[in-house]
């Protein structure tokens, strides 16, 4: 899926805003802020790991009662649990 | 035990990220052959095994703690990381890696797969869950991947016999052919764009080998819909805990009674066989009522562990993290902390143990510090006392029981008391950091196995008896040479533990605790009943010379007491540390004295504070 085209108009949005049912593409991983005792760079890593690459299809299946938080995401074919705070440093379109 | 481990045999270490099934590999390995121990200074779980191959060969296995990257975070991974690089203090290098990956899932397997292979270590991939891959119509083209990987693949199927017969073949045709020597290790941390190349090679081999299914399996997903709906989600969970609640609670009961009767048969045959005197109190008064009054919590232990594991294995814990994970957040726990919490209903111990599955230390520290928090099952004979001998026994509103409100409202207590310690915590030690973050995979929802619910629960169970055993009956043996020593002069009046140190202590602290409304004999009880706290019911007996039941103590204890002083001693045990096991295991899992005492101290000091609230109200409103 690396080689997914991208078409540079597509407009950008953070997956953190993302409402359910959202379903697009990652564009790329930019760690906005600060977690606690986690650099950014560790923060990138781990969320490449849960499969948030460039070109990943993600889509919003659920979501908590809360704030709407954490949410529940389906990422090349795997299902992950992450609060929208986190899903900020992920850019998708 | 036998001990399990001929250091002659190859060294086999199981490699795998969680939930890939690993434990069930190593279970169908190693089968009853098993040793759980921990690894020297940090607490992290050790597990080895012996397995016996179908060609003869015996081996050591050792079931390394699941991993996405040998990139380490916290001790359970640093220690996989060690010991695969042979770099571990204790743990000798493994000869062979057996690599388990989720056929279901094998992108994060094979990723990892791609990451050992720089360690230079020999490896045999095991394709775990071949059987419900090809249920949902995923084809896996096995030969292939072994080709472009240059290593052995095997699939494996842990739920039927014979799951694992590849998996043999190919561990005979290792031994057999001579296990290659270790090439050179190029392993260095992986940087993030490393990190990206290692996902696509790992996308790429996905492409060349795996068939993905035409109609892609939606169950998870459509149940999932149901019960992880915002709302509907939280009632089902709801609903489960109260089930799960009443099991613990029936189920447990004659289960409960057999053990206590067995202990009080032990006593009596002590009592028969030995002259009284102070080798037979130590034996009943000391080991049989202490240990006793611990190991009547195991039946409730292993079915709470039970529907724990069933969970667990169902898939469904870690949607009980993403429901609970607002709600616990906002009082500054993580979500995962949610199993231990709820194991700390039954006794905090186990509580305690199960927060290793939080792997940032702040987190885990916070829930370690408000599980004893929790109404532990210990509290329940203290309550049940004290609420039969003061509270009437009246319809309030003509709908609830008062009793039962009462009791309902000391579980409340215990929980609101336990969030607003953690929010507490938050807000005046790590204001400043934002909280770590929630991210965990939600894995497809599988159906539970028998064989390793059932190994998991023994397990489980030997952790309790075994770990607690030690210190519980270390803490036996101090609190009763509290009660007995100095033994009473000849032609003492008073039940022996008048003259003891417990007593001392207890005429020493009655000034401290008389604010509180507890007179010098509250105070007496206070000491032994640190062994466990249903044994205070017993030391009440003992100072109030009490012959006979519960109903009896209860009559004596409301001529005795006000009924203030009633209420200030339930709401003492709703925060005391009266537990002394649950303080030295805080010790063992902390790594240190500090957090024990920060944990003794907070809770005494609410506890006073409560306590004091309660009875100066109680006198003021005329209960004095």
């Amino acid at each position: 899926m690396a080689a997914v085209p991208l078409s540079p108009l597509a407009a950008s949005l953070r997956l953190g805003l993302a409402p359910r049912h959202y379903s697009g593409q990652v564009q790329s991983i930019a760690v906005t802020h600060q977690t606690a005792g986690l650099s950014a760079c560790e923060m990138e890593q781990r969320l490449i790991e849960l499969g948030f690459v460039e070109g990943a299809a993600v889509q919003i299946l659920h979501e908590g009662l809360f704030g709407r938080d954490p949410i529940a995401v389906r990422v090349n074919g795997a299902t992950v649990a992450l609060r929208r705070r986190e899903a900020m440093s992920i850019e998708v379109a | 035990m036998a001990d399990f481990t001929p250091t002659a045999a190859p060294r086999f270490a199981i490699v795998g990220a969680p939930n890939c099934g690993k434990t069930a590999v190593f279970n169908a390995l190693t089968g009853s052959r098993q040793k759980v121990g921990n690894y020297a200074g940090v607490t992290v779980e050790r597990k080895s095994g012996v397995a016996r191959t179908p060609g003869g060969a015996t081996l050591n296995i050792i079931d390394l703690p699941g991993t996405y990257s040998l990139r380490a975070r916290s001790p359970d991974e640093e220690v996989t990381r060690d010991v695969v690089l042979g770099t571990h203090p204790r743990e000798p290098a493994p000869d062979l890696l057996l690599v388990v990956a989720d056929a279901t899932q094998p992108r994060s397997g094979l990723r990892l797969v791609m990451e050992l292979r720089k360690t230079g270590r020999p490896m045999i991939l095991v394709l775990n869950m071949i059987d419900i891959a090809r249920h949902r119509g995923k084809q896996i083209d096995v030969a292939g991947l072994s080709a472009l990987l240059g290593i052995p693949v095997v699939t494996s199927t842990a739920v039927r016999r014979g799951g694992q017969d590849e998996l043999w073949q190919a561990m005979d045709a290792a031994v057999a052919n001579g296990i290659a020597a270790p090439t050179a290790n190029l392993w260095s941390p992986p940087s993030a764009s490393d990190l990206r190349q290692s996902h696509r090679e790992a996308d790429a081999l996905i492409r060349a080998t795996v068939q993905e299914p035409t109609r892609p399996d939606t169950l998870t997903n459509r149940i999932d819909a149901v019960l992880l709906h915002p709302v509907g989600g939280l009632v089902i969970l709801l609903a489960l805990l109260f089930m799960v609640f009443q099991a613990v609670f029936s189920w447990a009961a004659p289960a409960m009674d057999l053990i206590t009767a067995g202990f009080d048969a032990a006593s009596a045959l002590v009592a028969q066989l030995l002259p009284p005197g102070l080798l037979q109190s130590f034996l009943r008064d000391g080991v049989i009522s202490g240990v006793g009054g611990v190991i009547v919590f195991l039946p409730q232990i292993l079915i709470l562990f039970l529907f724990i594991l069933l969970l667990e294995d169902l898939g469904y814990m870690a949607r009980a993290a993403f429901l609970m994970d607002r709600i616990m957040g906002g009082a500054g726990l993580h979500g995962r902390a949610f199993i231990p919490l709820l194991s700390s209903f039954a006794c905090a111990i186990p509580g305690i143990l199960a927060a290793r599955v939080i792997d940032n230390r702040r987190d885990r520290l916070t829930t370690i510090l408000v599980a004893p928090l929790i109404t532990c099952s210990a509290r329940i004979p203290v309550y049940t006392l004290i609420i039969a001998a003061f509270i009437p026994d009246r319809q309030v509103a003509g709908l609830f029981n008062l009793q039962g409100l009462v009791m309902f409202g000391l579980y409340a207590a215990g929980i609101g008391a336990a969030l607003g310690v953690s929010a507490l915590a938050k807000l005046l030690f790590w204001r400043n950091q934002p909280s770590p973050p929630f991210m965990l995979e939600l894995p497809d929802y599988k159906m539970p196995r028998a064989r390793s619910i059932l190994l998991g629960l023994a397990t489980r169970a030997r952790i309790f008896l075994k770990r607690a055993g030690g210190i519980i009956f270390s803490m036996t043996v101090v609190i009763w040479v509290l009660a007995s020593f100095p033994r009473p002069p000849v032609g003492a009046t008073e039940p022996g533990i008048f003259y003891s140190l417990a007593a001392m202590i207890g005429h020493w602290i009655e000034p401290v605790l008389a604010p509180i409304g507890f007179n010098w004999q509250i105070s007496m009880a206070l000491v032994p009943g640190m062994a466990a706290r249903e044994v205070a019911v017993s030391a009440l007996g003992t100072v109030y010379a009490i012959q006979g039941g519960d109903s009896v103590l209860g009559q004596t204890l409301a001529h005795s007491w006000s009924l203030a002083t009633a209420l200030s001693f339930l709401v003492w045990y709703i925060f005391a540390p009266q537990c002394a096991s649950t303080l030295a295991v805080i010790r063992r899992e902390t790594g240190g004295w500090k957090w024990m005492w920060v944990a003794f101290g907070y809770m005494l000091a609410l506890a006073y504070a409560a306590s004091f609230v309660t009875y100066q109200t109680a006198v003021l409103l005329g209960a004095g």
